[in-house]
């Protein structure tokens, strides 16, 4: 078994390694007919682990470390990906990347939050957390896309922007300020993904756009449920009830608008078939940019002005 | 003979001040004492070492407008609880007490007024609600106070004083990063400016957005400025950080500040700056 499964996915793990035991055997012996009942079996029993998921196992899934990063979505999504680097100022931020790519024959500018899968690559990625260059790397790649028409797509996965001194020195804050301005401005269409985890203005700082989509088993909100449970509780202990309390699903978010559109994932889970779960995105997204093709340029902060403005829940 | 000789013929004891309720501050930095309305006619001020007490939106209006005479609008926006939050309280008492408490209804108001015979708006954040957090209200505040702005043709300024975003609205205290911004790109569009000023503290959400978004940047002496809170920088690198970083002085010598300026300086710098970018009125 697989080191990376989590404590629900266990008993559905067991019985999928129970008939591939069985099918090995199936050779010599007619045992079909079991193997029929114990597919059932696993079906169902996946079935309804994952439509009874508690918030805080999406977060898990969301942070399961056999999912689909950026790379293998931008690798799988389109063609001919050409990787661009640096912000022209500073360096070369390796928790993001970006750059050109066709999807399905078009051309856009892709950018993505970028983890590591092991030890090695996470310190190379400083686990997905962006420094300042980074946000203005991505600022740069966009304001390219605008200037020669070019839709963006954006893909989120972070636990957070760096918080490291080195960081603040840099301007953080600025950076990630003047993103989310440019952003709201910016004459061409954005789209934006939620892939993995969505984590506060380190998130949102590739995160305005015309339409957000999330994949299904993804958590996105103002801070993680541990942070939110040691600020609100005092304690690392609460982070399932924090899960609760901060709503972080795409369920949760559909329904105050925040999110416009749930991408299934395979089932189990995207880290379960990348390639699929890479089709199912692409549809989506492709599905969105056709809606948004014929928009008018310089009408694009206008609506997103509309878009954020309604977001949010006050009186008088 | 003694070995030690009294030289004078009492200890020298400072002399006890008795202080009546509520008339005496004492400074936080050095330890003077002042009486309450001296504190008050010094720009609430330490009188010897200029310490900048936190003051709130009420204290900014009556600074900064000439004569303290200032309209203020939208006063009762409040805000509602879509999550039903609750923590070690429920969101919506924590609401509702701190209103009580405060007398505030959030935690930025609005005012427009003149500032040297020049008009402007200014949106200005209370830290002693909710840690001048943001949330829904603060988002659709600041969209009106730049809706005003542009109403009336004038430039918008910001007083900042806040945590970050507002926890108990999750999500949606994030939206109003954009929301805040995305106005800020209309008032832009005007070609009217915007000052921000940033006070003790202005850290997340506020500073990843708004705050740091002025045409000009102006900050108060020694306020504590940033992204994450010192707190949280010193748990991620497991050092301690330098003396001053994360204060203004330190992020105007990194490059995100215009200038520091003294509370008692700031409503002429901010007539200043409004006329230098803005003709009418």
């Amino acid at each position: 078994m697989s080191k990376n499964v989590l404590e629900f996915e266990k008993p559905i793990i067991e019985l999928e390694q129970k008939i591939e035991e069985m099918r090995a055997l199936s050779d010599s012996l007619d045992i079909s007919n079991e193997i029929g009942k114990l597919e059932k079996k696993v079906n169902e029993l996946r079935t309804s682990v994952y439509k009874n998921l508690t918030r805080w196992q999406i977060v898990q899934i969301a942070r399961h470390p056999e999912r689909p990063y950026s790379l293998d979505y931008i690798y799988l999504m389109t063609e001919n990906f050409i990787e661009m680097h640096g912000d022209r100022a500073f360096g070369d931020d390796k928790a993001v990347v970006g750059g050109f790519a066709t999807l399905a024959g078009k051309p856009v500018m892709i950018i993505g939050q970028q983890k590591g899968r092991d030890t090695k690559s996470n310190i190379y990625r400083n686990f997905g957390m962006m420094n300042p260059e980074g946000y203005r790397k991505a600022l740069r790649l966009m304001k390219l896309a605008e200037k020669f028409n070019r839709p963006v797509i954006t893909l989120i996965d972070t636990p957070g922007a760096n918080p490291g001194m080195d960081a603040e020195e840099r301007g953080q804050a600025e950076a990630i300020a003047k993103n989310i301005l440019e952003m709201s401005r910016l004459k061409v269409p954005v789209i934006v993904c939620i892939i993995g985890e969505g984590a506060s203005g380190g998130a949102f700082g590739i995160g305005v756009g015309d339409r957000v989509l999330m994949l299904q088993y993804c958590w996105y909100s103002v801070i993680s449920p541990e942070s939110c449970s040691s600020i609100l509780f005092r304690s690392w202990e609460y982070k399932e009830q924090a899960a609760e309390a901060l709503q972080l699903t795409a369920n949760d978010l559909v329904k105050h608008k925040i999110v416009d559109r749930i991408v299934p994932e395979p089932e189990g889970g995207a880290h379960r078939n990348h390639k699929e779960a890479a089709e199912l995105l692409k549809e989506a997204i492709l599905d969105e940019l056709k809606q948004l093709e014929k928009a008018d340029p310089d009408k694009f902060l206008d609506q997103r002005i509309k878009k954020y403005s309604a977001m949010g829940y006050w009186e008088g | 003979m003694a070995w030690f000789k009294r030289t004078k013929q009492n200890i020298a004891t400072q002399e006890k001040k008795e202080l009546g309720e509520g008339h005496w501050i004492k400074c936080p930095k050095c330890d003077e004492i002042m009486h309450k309305k001296q504190w008050e006619n010094n720009y609430y001020l330490c009188t010897k070492c200029d310490y900048h007490f936190r003051i709130g939106s009420e204290e900014y209006f009556k600074l900064l407008f000439d004569n303290s005479e200032f309209k203020e609008f939208d006063r009762k926006v409040t805000s509602k609880d879509p999550l039903d939050f609750v923590d070690t309280k429920k969101y919506k008492d924590r609401i509702n007490d701190t209103i009580k408490k405060t007398g505030l209804y959030d935690a930025i108001r609005n005012a427009i007024g003149e500032i040297n015979g020049k008009e402007c708006v200014i949106s200005a954040m209370d830290f002693n609600f909710i840690g001048g957090s943001m949330g829904s209200v603060v988002g659709e505040k600041i969209a009106r106070g730049i809706q005003r702005a542009i109403k009336e043709k004038c430039p918008y300024i910001i007083i900042s004083k806040s945590g970050g975003a507002r926890m108990m609205e999750a999500a949606i205290s994030l939206m109003q990063l954009a929301k805040s911004s995305a106005w800020l790109a209309k008032l832009a569009e005007h070609k009217l400016p915007y000052i921000s000023v940033l006070t003790d503290p202005t850290t997340g959400g506020a500073s990843a957005s708004f705050s740091m978004l002025g045409d000009v940047n102006i900050a108060e002496p020694d306020a504590l400025i940033g992204f994450a809170g010192p707190r949280v920088v010193r748990q991620a690198t497991g050092k301690d950080l330098p003396k001053g970083f994360q204060h203004a002085e330190f992020v105007q010598e990194h490059g995100f500040l215009d200038c520091v300026v003294n509370r008692k300086d700031l409503k002429d710098k901010l007539y200043q700056f409004m006329v230098y970018m803005h003709d009418k009125k």
